[in-house]
């Protein structure tokens, strides 16, 4: 690039950091520098994959809900998923890339999706415990990205936080019921919880230690607030309504600190984390293979779909 | 038999059909052949499910021994369903889904729209909100007829394969007994010999502008008005009914 082209980008970097400093949002055709778009691609397309695989985990226990009610409520929640994965999908083609693209990423374990569906539902419990946990961890996490920059993701944001706050309630609800119903649900409740908790935390991403914040992400409004903030109001909200339902949180070290408010949390086992992110948790090969299964099945459907469009138009002209 | 007993049946024959295939289809979650196949098929499992309940529940007033839906749909045995054959079939590949469906929704598009003139008026009120649900489904299942029929080579020896395969579960549909008798009388229920030729005169033109062919076998299986089914059934009420028969005294 020429002397005149580098100025040239500069003043338009210097518009697009001033517009986002007055609190507008970025649009799909705006000037966006190159490196917005690809952190964007990177994390919204991550969250959409994260929706989809989060349908596995979830779509296990459709079948086995215990009562027609139940039932009901987790086809509508996992629909709702496939809902907000298909919306992502669509904001991030705003950014100049496809679906068919992001999903080969997907498929070829290139893309990453949250480490949290990596790990098995064993129990009707565990319904409960990722609506309540995961979902809960994951609000947090939205509800800040709602006042990012990028108009297409943020407006995403609001919309699906709103049912997601449905899913963290029926979650609640669930474990509520459990935890108040005869000694084995509540001893299935207390299991799921067990096994969700440290997993539900970790899925806020590593310590700031470990995950040094780029200031040149804060500043565009692509990341809103650090991990350990996030995680910390998590934990915060989630621990009293633990007390509430008479579930214990699985972490001797958990205590109340009266001087700041805030709840203090024991070590976290960042080994197990990463290497479930490498891809060693105890379920990523069979997320990526249902997947993949999915796509491979679904393309004489998609081909014939195609197809038929084509001898349709052809017809038509 | 008395007017109670066969709205009960009835009800049962209605409630089990929804519940059954609504099953069918919420097994295609997360494997569906696109992301918007797979909201479509989840949604209108969640329409079957709403439905099953609806009409299990009216079941259990009818009835009128203190059961509930939860416990019909959960605590009978094989040979006490009353689904059709049709809606208890493995899902099989997409076109085997698509091919089930769309004989079923047909059927019931032209069932429930009868019925919304029900002179019960529960069922008329039931039927009027569920037709409006198929309305959509049938639409939906009607455009894939199209598309993997005429589609590639492949897909419409897919599709024609599942015309094949589940043709026969489609005779039973209009099998009328004491039941059917009973409540024709009272203006309850439908003749479904009226249903029959309404739904012959819809499948027979989507089925030729797929460019398949009705199979030319003639004989049909039958026996959900008793209860007997195909083996299909034992295996899906097992995984069914499996959480809430190990916790007998749990409330969810």
């Amino acid at each position: 690039m020429n002397f005149i082209g580098i100025m040239e980008d500069e003043k338009k970097l210097a518009a697009f950091e001033a517009k986002i400093a007055s609190g507008q949002k970025i649009e799909p055709k705006d000037w966006m520098p190159e490196a917005y778009r690809k952190q964007l691609i990177r994390m919204m397309s991550q969250h959409a994959h994260s929706e989809i695989v989060g349908m596995l985990p979830e779509g296990n226990w459709i079948t086995r809900a215990p009562n027609l009610r139940r039932k009901a409520i987790l086809l509508a929640k996992v629909q709702d998923e496939a809902g907000h994965g298909l919306y992502l999908y669509s904001a991030t083609e705003t950014l100049g890339i496809d679906r068919t693209e992001l999903l080969d990423q997907l498929h070829t374990g290139k893309a990453k999706y949250s480490s949290i569906f990596n790990y098995p539902t064993l129990t009707w419990a565990d319904i409960g415990a990722i609506g309540w946990l995961v979902d809960g961890a994951a609000i947090m996490n939205q509800t800040a990205l709602a006042r990012g920059s990028y108009g297409p993701y943020s407006r995403a944001m609001v919309r699906i936080c709103k049912e997601e706050s449905f899913h963290n309630r029926q979650g609640y609800e669930i474990m509520m019921h459990l935890a108040q119903g005869t000694p084995e649900q509540k001893a299935m409740a207390q299991d799921a919880l067990n096994r969700w908790w440290w997993p539900s935390i970790m899925m806020l991403g590593p310590s700031d230690d470990q995950s040094p914040n780029s200031d040149q992400l804060m500043r565009w409004k692509v990341k809103m607030e650090s991990n350990d903030a996030i995680r910390q109001r998590f934990i915060d909200r989630t621990v009293p309504q633990a007390d509430f339902i008479g579930l214990s949180i699985p972490d001797k070290d958990l205590k109340f600190n009266e001087q700041t408010g805030h709840y203090e949390h024991g070590p976290i086992n960042w080994e197990e984390f990463f290497e479930v992110i490498k891809g060693n948790g105890p379920c990523n090969a069979k997320r990526l293979k249902a997947r993949n299964d999915a796509d491979k099945k679904g393309r004489w459907v998609r081909d014939a779909a195609m197809a038929y469009a084509e001898k349709k138009k052809a017809k038509a002209a | 038999m008395t007017l109670q007993q066969a709205k009960f049946q009835y009800l049962l024959r209605l409630g089990d059909s929804s519940l059954i295939i609504g099953h069918r289809l919420s097994e295609w979650c997360g494997s569906g052949p696109i992301l918007e196949e797979d909201i479509a098929l989840i949604n209108i499992a969640l329409d079957f499910v709403g439905n099953a309940t609806a009409f299990l529940g009216y079941a259990a007033t009818v009835e009128g021994n203190g059961r509930t839906e939860d416990d019909l749909a959960y605590l009978r045995n094989e040979r006490e369903f009353r689904n059709l054959l049709i809606t208890e079939q493995p899902n099989g590949d997409y076109a085997s889904t698509i091919t089930r469906q769309f004989l079923y929704d047909v059927y019931t598009y032209y069932l429930y729209d009868a019925l919304k003139s029900s002179k019960d008026e529960t069922i008329a009120a039931l039927a009027t909100k569920s037709h409006k649900e198929i309305t959509y489904h049938l639409r939906h299942t009607t455009e894939w007829m199209y598309r993997l029929g005429d589609g590639t080579a492949e897909s419409h020896e897919r599709m024609q394969n599942a015309m094949n395969d589940l043709w026969m579960f489609t005779g039973e549909m209009f099998d009328m007994d004491e039941v059917d008798q009973t409540l024709i009388k009272e203006g309850v229920a439908p003749d479904l010999n009226k249903i029959k030729e309404q739904w012959e005169a819809h499948v027979k033109p989507v089925i030729a502008e797929a460019t398949l062919q009705i199979p030319s076998y003639n004989f049909k299986q039958k026996g959900s008005r008793e209860g007997k089914h195909s083996e299909h059934l034992g295996f899906l009420l097992a995984e069914m009914q499996s959480v809430h028969r190990a916790f007998p005294d749990a409330k969810w």
